[in-house]
């Protein structure tokens, strides 16, 4: 009986619909705001001053000026990298002097005092132990600096100016504006912006936000972005520019990942993903002092020790995998190096090496953990690692970063090919798990997670073939 | 303000009876939804009843999923959920779908819905919509040290009597106005305030008429509904959602 009355109901209802005309969502949004307006003409009270907001107006019309909106935006990012640059150098000495230098022996010596077997001692001091020092002193102090600045700009109001200034390139790719917002989102976490996509009602635009946000550089790899561009870039000229020249180098590439964002969005809303662009209405939020403690507190507790967090409970395991498959031996070869070998020719051909494919590889839970990564595989290739007999070799700074991966064989072409394949590779496994809950679908998750590793290929094979002609 | 800042920081002051219980949020009594625009500052509100640390952020979209949380208030356990903030119900996208669906089908207690006060205007386009939904919420007239900063002010009282709902003002950042908040949502919550919310009158005759007329058959076929002149204007704009439900039974 109810199912008659339902039925009865609906075709009630779409006989009706035939009689008050298809513009019946207008008539209803336009009463929604005659009342809407009436109620606050009655209750809003102007007091003295007749322009409020006329100050905001004013910041908004430079922020977000033609003229100056893009240069504003590209020099605020470069004074926020070129600090954490600056300020992290010797923070990350520090820490790794004291994780490394002091506390390494002491562990050691601890555990051979314990009369621990030279297996376990190693598995734990010289795998897991060593990856999460790496992991704390080439992490923290960027993450301590960036992500506090990066939230102040966002508390300030100043992320939906970016969106803003964005907007029309988006809308020319055949993407919805929104997407500027989800992407600025992925500049912290993609898996987060892939959430964001939400935002976005049609779903078209939608799959191409989600497909896309990858091509922001996030949390985990900014620090990698900024550690490889202070070594091999920074080092071209002269000490006093190093840093600005190595935040230029950063901001290039996180360009290039918004650039590769438009054309992405271009093919595929010209191709496998086609159709209309929606149009909306993007709110230029008030300007908020941000509250600076709260902000500090929030971005160390929220995004410094979480993303840390994140990459200890990656890295550990990492290097334990990472100890295992360097004495773990073949016929005189770990395994490690069996691997490394057997996918160097590979990686060089692409101007990287083995040893960044196999980090790559092992790192797919979580991009923060690829320099720990490099840096275990180059010392353990380079037999620096004794196995049993302590770990006798230090890494206090960005210096000496450099020296252990010169000795690695890497060159100027490895630094920025492995910026390139940064930018260009696979999501981590919990962004690609997420785009997989957002679309519930393998097909596009597959095409979410190859796609990048295919374009990076392309283009670190590009710039090796253009290296090579000039060398 | 400047007297709701004294009486804010009194222990004789409404919060004391408050207990914040963070994430713990079994067996409540009532449930809160908070509904309103993005950038009102609704997880800060959220942050404030419940004492957790939901991230905040000054740009539209911050909250996509919906977060939970818990007071305790006179004997009351009541839990609270920050919907995603959105600026209508009419669409399609997820985070306002999620939003409708929960004060539809969810039917929480009551909903508080937070609004910017120094943008009232556009905000209330989306309270008169939530205000078609369910007939219990507070208007929580958030971000008034802002307005205020900015020459606006808010006739609160006229405000309450147009919307048929209590008013409160409030600036969550600087924890004033929450414990009258508080003690407001509690009287809805136990029906000691009944709302008499505003229903939308701008339709011109012709259509109101229409929407009689599907209302009236609504009202027939789902006596009690709170809500079915909503459900009528929606059926007339063919929400397909809406029509789902019908024929799953989900009223």
């Amino acid at each position: 009986m109810k199912n008659k009355d339902t039925q009865d109901l609906l075709d009630l209802a779409s006989e009706l619909r035939w009689e008050v005309g298809e513009n019946f969502h207008d008539t209803l949004v336009e009463g929604i705001y005659t009342d809407a307006a009436q109620i606050a003409q009655k209750t809003e009270i102007k007091i003295g001053e007749p322009n409020p907001y006329s100050f905001e107006r004013k910041l908004d019309r430079v922020l977000t000026s033609k003229k100056y909106g893009f240069p504003i935006m590209i020099l605020i990012l470069s004074i926020i990298l070129w600090l954490t640059i600056q300020g992290a150098n010797y923070p990350s000495g520090l820490l790794a002097s004291f994780f490394l230098e002091f506390l390494h022996p002491i562990l050691k010596t601890g555990a051979f005092q314990l009369g621990l077997p030279w297996w376990l001692d190693g598995f734990l001091i010289d795998g897991v132990y060593l990856a999460l020092g790496w992991v704390i002193s080439v992490m923290l102090p960027p993450m301590a600096i960036f992500f506090p600045m990066f939230t102040l700009l966002e508390d300030f109001g100043y992320l939906p100016r970016v969106a803003f200034n964005l907007d029309s390139l988006f809308k020319k790719s055949g993407a919805h504006g929104k997407q500027a917002l989800t992407m600025s989102m992925g500049w912290g976490c993609n898996a987060a912006g892939v959430v964001a996509t939400r935002i976005i009602d049609s779903p078209r635009e939608r799959l191409i936000a989600i497909i896309t946000n990858n091509f922001s550089l996030c949390n985990g790899r900014w620090p990698t972005q900024i550690l490889i561009a202070t070594i091999f870039i920074g080092a071209l000229v002269p000490d006093g520019f190093s840093s600005i020249v190595a935040s230029i180098a950063v901001i290039g590439i996180a360009l290039l990942g918004v650039g590769f964002t438009f054309l992405s969005s271009w093919i595929l809303s010209k191709t496998l993903l086609k159709g209309e662009v929606s149009t909306f209405a993007l709110e230029l939020p008030p300007y908020r002092p941000p509250n600076l403690w709260t902000t500090l507190y929030t971005s160390l507790i929220d995004r410094t020790l979480i993303v840390l967090w994140r990459a200890m409970v990656f890295a550990g395991p990492a290097g334990a995998i990472i100890w295992l498959i360097s004495n773990i031996y073949v016929s005189d070869l770990s395994l490690a190096n069996i691997t490394i070998d057997w996918i160097d020719d590979f990686g060089l051909f692409f101007g990287l090496n083995g040893v960044i494919l196999l980090a790559y590889v092992v790192a797919i839970p979580a991009n923060e953990i690829v320099i720990p990564t490099i840096l275990m595989l180059t010392v353990a290739r380079l037999n620096l690692m004794g196995a049993g007999d302590g770990v006798m070799f230090e890494l206090e700074s960005t210096t000496e970063t450099a020296t252990l991966l010169h000795a690695g064989g890497w060159t100027l072409l490895t630094g920025i090919n492995l910026m390139f394949f940064s930018l260009l590779h696979n999501p981590c496994s919990t962004t690609i798990y997420t785009i997989y809950q957002e679309t519930k679908s393998w097909k596009w998750t597959t095409f979410a997670s190859i796609m990048p590793v295919i374009l990076g290929f392309l283009v670190t094979f590009l710039v090796t073939q253009i290296w090579q002609l000039f060398h | 303000m400047t007297e709701l800042e004294a009486c804010d920081s009194c222990v004789l002051n409404n919060s004391a009876q408050l207990l914040k219980l963070g994430i713990n949020v079994e067996n409540a009594d009532y449930v809160i939804a908070l509904a309103g625009n993005p950038n009102t500052g609704k997880s800060t509100v959220f942050n404030a009843l419940t004492g957790l640390k939901q991230h905040t952020g000054n740009w539209p979209g911050k909250t996509v999923i919906r977060a939970e949380g818990g007071y305790r208030y006179q004997d009351h356990k009541m839990k609270l959920i920050d919907l995603p903030g959105t600026y209508s119900l009419l669409s399609t996208s997820q985070d306002e779908e999620i939003a409708r669906n929960f004060i539809l089908f969810g039917k929480p207690d009551v909903t508080i819905i937070v609004v910017d006060a120094a943008r009232i205007e556009r905000n209330l386009n989306l309270v008169l919509q939530i205000l078609e939904i369910t007939d219990r919420a507070v208007l929580c007239l958030n971000l008034m040290d802002e307005a205020l900063r900015h020459h606006i002010d808010i006739d609160e009282r006229t405000l309450s009597k147009e919307l048929g709902i209590p008013v409160i003002k409030c600036s969550a950042i600087k924890k004033q106005g929450i414990s009258e908040l508080i003690s407001t949502v509690h009287q809805v919550a136990t029906r000691q305030i009944i709302c008499k919310p505003h229903r939308i009158k701008g339709l011109p005759k012709s259509a109101q008429k229409m929407v009689d007329k599907l209302d009236k058959k609504i009202r027939k076929n789902y006596p009690g509904l709170p809500n079915s002149r909503w459900v009528a204007i929606r059926l007339l704009d063919a929400d397909a959602d809406i029509i789902k439900a019908l024929k799953n039974g989900d009223f």
